[in-house]
């Protein structure tokens, strides 16, 4: 339909040139298309084909099982388990890396001396290499070793196992996952923050609005309104992802307490090599990340437009 | 004071004496620096442990006192074993030749398709954009599964290919350029045309270092993401000499069983270094790489 586009209404020195435009454009576009069909869409074909079947690493044949990995998987309790975790997880780091992104930027944003200080100190876990940070934290919260726990048996609580009791592992994590995201999302705001003019503080301060929250509750936070949406569901798609402090930290453990989605899926495909199970689990995750992302895209290409 | 008796009576409705305002911004500002140092603290704590526990003996590691400066320097000595025990420049250049082979490959083949996407006309242009809104969606450990048994089958598990492959595409880079080419003008291509430039050289000397901070921002995004990443060498790699960074570390973190932590807090420090060093000499870059995502 675009050739027609090209060919019909302009009248450029001839077919030629739209032929030699064609051909020019199909081949810039080829290697990112061969690699689109050979890195995302074969294997997304592949992934769904195997759903289907027995498959397992190592297998000679396959046979069709049709729903049965399906059924499997929604009447696994290990399963259910994981799905319950990722949202509890989800539902600690979102609120909590949200709201304290937020009053961290809306107090840097007025500095002006101590502005980068201060920027600088909230990005840097965002830039290091977590798995090195995890080694820390690791040592930070060790129960006879740590700091933390030095400093609880100074006040007299005695030590606590954060990363070894079941009910404590996954909130610590949890907030592991706010320490290292709170810098990104402050950066974010900061920038919603830079685009809402002065002159409406000044106009408000004249019509006696002066106090500090209600500022804030009049001018501010109406008009971050896209970045908040954008700030919640990024933030959303990061913790849904988690995987890296499980698998260094706690391995799903204490008694599968942190087991997280992703980190099953890992398990079954790439420890057991259940292949087909896991790429029923790989869809159910792609099904919640696709729900994020879709939002994610219409916002983005709302701001884009702008 | 003139210009308290002059504004005053434009604030005549809030009952503000000078001596009270100033009293209350000093209050408003002792809060906002208060919450501010109490979160950074939160946040520095782990960098401020790695680096002193770095420096210290095992005895004062173990005894587990609050102390933070060590009585007796012992940083040559873990940082020296860091070195030795593990191949920790090694996982560096692996960091490296990873990531940078990554990027080359991203770039050439997102300029060329989104310039193709942005300025010329082709039949299922608009196909292959919405293929592009789609990979957005597909975050890397989807297509793992597929691509690992692919790898496996052909025996290329354990190489650097098998490391960048999954990453040599970049639909986000196809998108941000196309956002950035759009917005080039019309003119100057269609006089480069005219001067007889082919269409490469437009794409190549023409449009892309005008894109180039674009281009530095992205650079910095993918390298950060393809250095930090764990989940994809953690499937494909189990040669320790191959391992980048996050696999490294915690392979030695694993041999180590968590006991001598001067050591592991030392190999931590070399490998966080790099990044870090780099952030702070290009700060901007940096916050506005990563960030880009929201940002643009």
């Amino acid at each position: 339909m675009s050739v027609t586009a090209v060919s019909a209404p302009i009248a450029r020195p001839g077919a030629r040139q739209a032929f030699i435009e064609r051909l020019v454009a199909g081949g810039f576009a080829l290697p990112a298309l061969l690699l689109l069909v050979l890195t995302i869409l074969v294997p997304l074909g592949v992934l769904a084909y195997l759903s289907f079947t027995d498959y397992e690493l190592g297998d000679v044949d396959l046979h069709y099982v049709g729903l049965q990995n399906i059924t499997a998987a929604l009447t696994d309790p290990e399963f259910r388990r994981a799905l319950k975790n990722t949202l509890l997880y989800v539902a600690i780091v979102l609120p909590g890396s949200v709201i304290l992104s937020l009053l961290v930027a809306v107090l840097v944003h007025r500095r002006k001396r101590t502005r980068s200080l201060y920027e600088i100190i909230y990005f840097l876990p965002v830039t290091s290499t977590f798995i090195a940070m995890a080694t820390v934290w690791q040592f930070l919260l060790h129960p006879s070793l740590g700091p933390v726990s030095a400093v609880l048996r100074w006040l007299g609580i005695g030590e606590i196992a954060f990363l070894s009791n079941p009910s404590l592992a996954l909130p610590t994590l949890a907030v592991i996952g706010i320490w290292q995201l709170v810098g990104f999302n402050m950066i974010l705001f900061l920038a919603g923050l830079s685009t809402i003019p002065k002159d409406l503080y000044e106009a408000a301060e004249i019509d006696g609005c002066g106090g500090e929250i209600d500022r804030f509750l009049t001018i501010t936070w109406p008009l971050l309104g896209p970045t908040t949406m954008f700030v919640i569901v990024t933030s959303s798609i990061t913790a849904f992802k988690v995987f890296d402090t499980v698998a260094v930290l706690t391995h799903g453990g204490p008694v599968g307490s942190t087991e997280v989605l992703l980190y099953k899926v890992y398990l079954e495909g790439f420890q057991y090599f259940r292949m087909a199970y896991a790429s029923v689990l790989t869809f159910i995750f792609l099904i919640f990340i696709l729900v994020f992302s879709i939002l994610q895209t219409v916002v983005m290409d709302r701001r884009v437009h702008y | 004071m003139t210009d308290t008796s002059i504004t005053a009576p434009a604030i005549a409705g809030t009952p503000k004496t000078p001596a009270g305002s100033a009293g209350r911004r000093f209050a408003s500002l002792f809060i906002t620096h208060a919450i501010l140092i109490t979160g950074a603290a939160f946040i520095l704590l782990p960098f401020l442990w790695m680096l002193v526990t770095s420096i210290k003996p095992p005895d004062e590691v173990f005894n587990a006192q609050l102390r933070i400066w060590p009585k007796h320097f012992y940083g040559f000595e873990n940082y020296a074993m860091a070195l030795t025990s593990a191949p920790l420049l090694r996982f560096a250049l692996n960091g490296i030749i990873v990531c940078g082979g990554i990027l080359i490959i991203q770039l050439l083949t997102a300029i060329p398709c989104a310039y193709a996407l942005a300025k010329l006309k082709f039949p299922g242009r608009n196909l292959l954009f919405v293929l592009v809104l789609l990979g957005l969606c597909v975050p890397e450990q989807v297509p793992a599964l597929p691509i690992y048994i692919a790898l496996a089958k052909m025996d290329l598990l354990n190489t650097y290919f098998a490391m960048m492959v999954p990453f040599f595409l970049s639909v986000f880079a196809i998108f941000l350029f196309r956002q950035f080419f759009r917005s080039f003008p019309d003119d100057i291509i269609h006089a480069a045309r005219l001067d007889g430039m082919s269409e490469f050289e437009i794409v190549w000397r023409i449009v892309t270092p005008s894109a180039m901070p674009a281009i530095a921002a992205f650079a910095v995004f993918s390298f950060v993401a393809h250095w930090n990443d764990l989940y994809w060498p953690l499937i494909v790699i189990s040669d320790v000499n191959l391992a980048p960074p996050p696999l490294g570390m915690m392979f030695f973190s694993d041999a180590e069983a968590g006991t001598n932590y001067g050591a592991l807090t030392a190999a931590a420090t070399i490998l966080t270094a790099p990044l870090l060093l780099a952030f702070l000499f290009a700060r901007r870059r940096f916050i506005e790489g990563i960030t880009m995502t929201g940002v643009k």
